[in-house]
């Protein structure tokens, strides 16, 4: 019988416990730290309600339990109620990550009608024209209601803060917004500096004084707060010298499916240009996770190199993140620069280092829209 | 869309980020409910009892799995305990099970019927 602190953990055992849907890369904001492609605007063949379905099905039978509706704005999908309700048929424990934007009181019903069990919603800034001015859309209110609405419906508030040089400093003042909405997990997500934060990265990584000074406040709000609200605040990778334990590594228990059906071990990974990702419309999906070539390329240790292979942290946090070695320095084997082992954390230290001066005060972000960005140069003329 | 973070990086074994009131005591005449956070059900593939919450999954072993089976807000805690003992034909369950259950409530897992 039991004994008090029994193991009560669950790794993946080889199975995608975590299952994301991108149902479309649509959007009406236009986040400059947005995670989707820059090339967004490319993916016009989105799975249809029956193939979404068919992903739902294959996914429970390779094990996946925790299931993620995402974009873009998975609120744009009219059908989203429909996969809801064949998700929670099918036993998943589904979350829905929005903008708040299209997210009516009408469909929040439906929603928990058919059985939705969370919502995550984003907001900027307890500052109306500030958080509207950040996502390039007028949407405050629009948010705030959607909160008021999430509540009085009887989901559980998760209130999902992107977090910026721009909003950093609102942080206590965020805290006393989502207090006010008796907002029960409120997360301040640093950003992560993929796709669209990359492109802008330079205009929004906070400095380390400020993330200091931020972390106070929230430790502050725990303090005063008590149980009654969790806040989440991870110091970013930027700043800590040591690299995340990514996916809880590639293949592992993570697996995403693109607008397009492209199955992905992490949302970021396209971006990691020479693997060839399958689609779930060419291929059986326990094919996919277990046999094919992508998601056996960073798989367990086999791939790495030093100082990742003769270090004693690897089997802790995977050599870090793949997507970001490969975007920074072009090569996806070598040890995540947010290592201060990696012979590239210059890279890091230097960025981090620069946001204290504020080196580019004349230039603009690249918000995110259609048209915003180009690879033709490099294509045609490298 | 935006990946914060702790979403990339999942901890699905932190079982104690919601816990509460851990100083309260259980008694034998508690009514003890799963909170209406989780969702506690047999999973097949695992062949577990699992909760799963925002964002989360615990796998219970079998035994935690058993007694949070029978915390359904009706059964007071001597009640669960007679199950389980005839379940399992063992007797002298009650500490253990008493025990337990301070830890599932110390996170946030049960709570006292309300």
């Amino acid at each position: 019988m039991p004994k008090a602190g029994s193991d009560l953990k669950l790794d993946g055992n080889g199975k995608p416990l975590w299952l994301v849907l991108e149902l479309t890369y649509k959007c009406p904001l236009k986040c400059p730290w947005c995670s989707n492609p820059l090339g967004f605007e490319d993916y016009s063949n989105e799975l249809t309600t029956q193939e979404w379905k068919t992903v739902l099905r294959d996914a429970r039978k390779i094990g996946s339990l925790q299931l993620g509706f995402s974009g873009g704005e998975p609120m744009v999908r009219s059908d989203l109620e429909e996969l809801v309700d064949e998700a929670d048929t099918l036993g998943y424990y589904t979350n829905l990550i929005s903008s708040g934007v299209g997210l009516t009181k009408d469909r929040l019903k439906e929603l928990k009608r058919v059985g939705l069990k969370q919502i995550q919603i984003s907001l900027q800034h307890n500052d109306a024209a500030k958080n509207d001015a950040m996502v390039g859309v007028k949407s405050f209110e629009q948010k705030v209601q959607c909160i008021e609405d999430i509540k009085s419906i009887g989901f559980p508030v998760v209130m999902n803060v992107p977090v910026s040089r721009f909003n950093i400093d609102a942080v206590e003042d965020i805290v006393k917004l989502a207090e006010y909405h008796n907002v029960e997990f409120l997360e301040f997500a640093n950003l992560q500096y993929y796709n669209w934060a990359l492109l802008n990265r330079d205009e929004l990584l906070p400095t380390i004084e400020q993330l200091q000074h931020a972390e106070a406040k929230v430790n502050e709000a725990r303090a005063r707060l008590g149980k009654n609200m969790t806040i989440y605040f991870v110091i970013p990778d930027y700043f800590d010298g040591r690299p995340k334990a990514c996916m809880n590594g590639w293949g592992a228990i993570h697996l995403t499916i693109a607008p397009d059906g492209s199955a992905l071990p992490c949302q970021e990974a396209q971006t990691i240009t020479h693997l060839e990702f399958p689609n779930v419309k060419d291929r059986p999906l326990d094919w996919i996770w277990n046999e094919s070539p992508a998601f056996n390329a960073y798989r367990g240790t086999s791939w790495m190199k030093e100082p990742c292979v003769g270090c004693d942290e690897k089997e802790n946090d995977f050599g870090g993140c793949r997507c970001q070695a490969f975007a920074l320095t072009g090569d996806a084997t070598n040890t995540d620069p947010a290592c201060s082992k990696s012979p590239h954390f210059d890279m890091i230290a230097s960025a981090v280092e620069n946001a204290r001066v504020t080196g580019r005060p004349g230039m603009p972000l690249v918000m995110r829209t259609r048209g915003a960005v180009s690879n033709l140069m490099k294509k045609v003329c490298a | 869309m935006f990946l914060p973070h702790r979403l990339m990086c999942r901890d699905i074994f932190i079982s104690g980020l919601r816990s509460m009131c851990a100083e309260e005591k259980i008694e034998l005449t508690s009514q003890l409910q799963i909170h209406p956070m989780y969702v506690f059900r047999w999973e097949e593939q695992e062949q577990a009892y699992l909760l799963l919450y925002p964002e989360g999954i615990v796998k219970l072993n079998n035994s935690a799995g058993h007694i949070l089976k029978y915390c359904d807000g009706v059964r007071c805690v001597s009640q669960v305990i007679d199950e389980l003992e005839q379940e399992f034909d063992q007797q002298g369950l009650d500490e253990d099970v008493v025990k337990f259950m301070e830890v599932a409530h110390a996170k946030g897992w049960i709570r006292l019927k309300t």
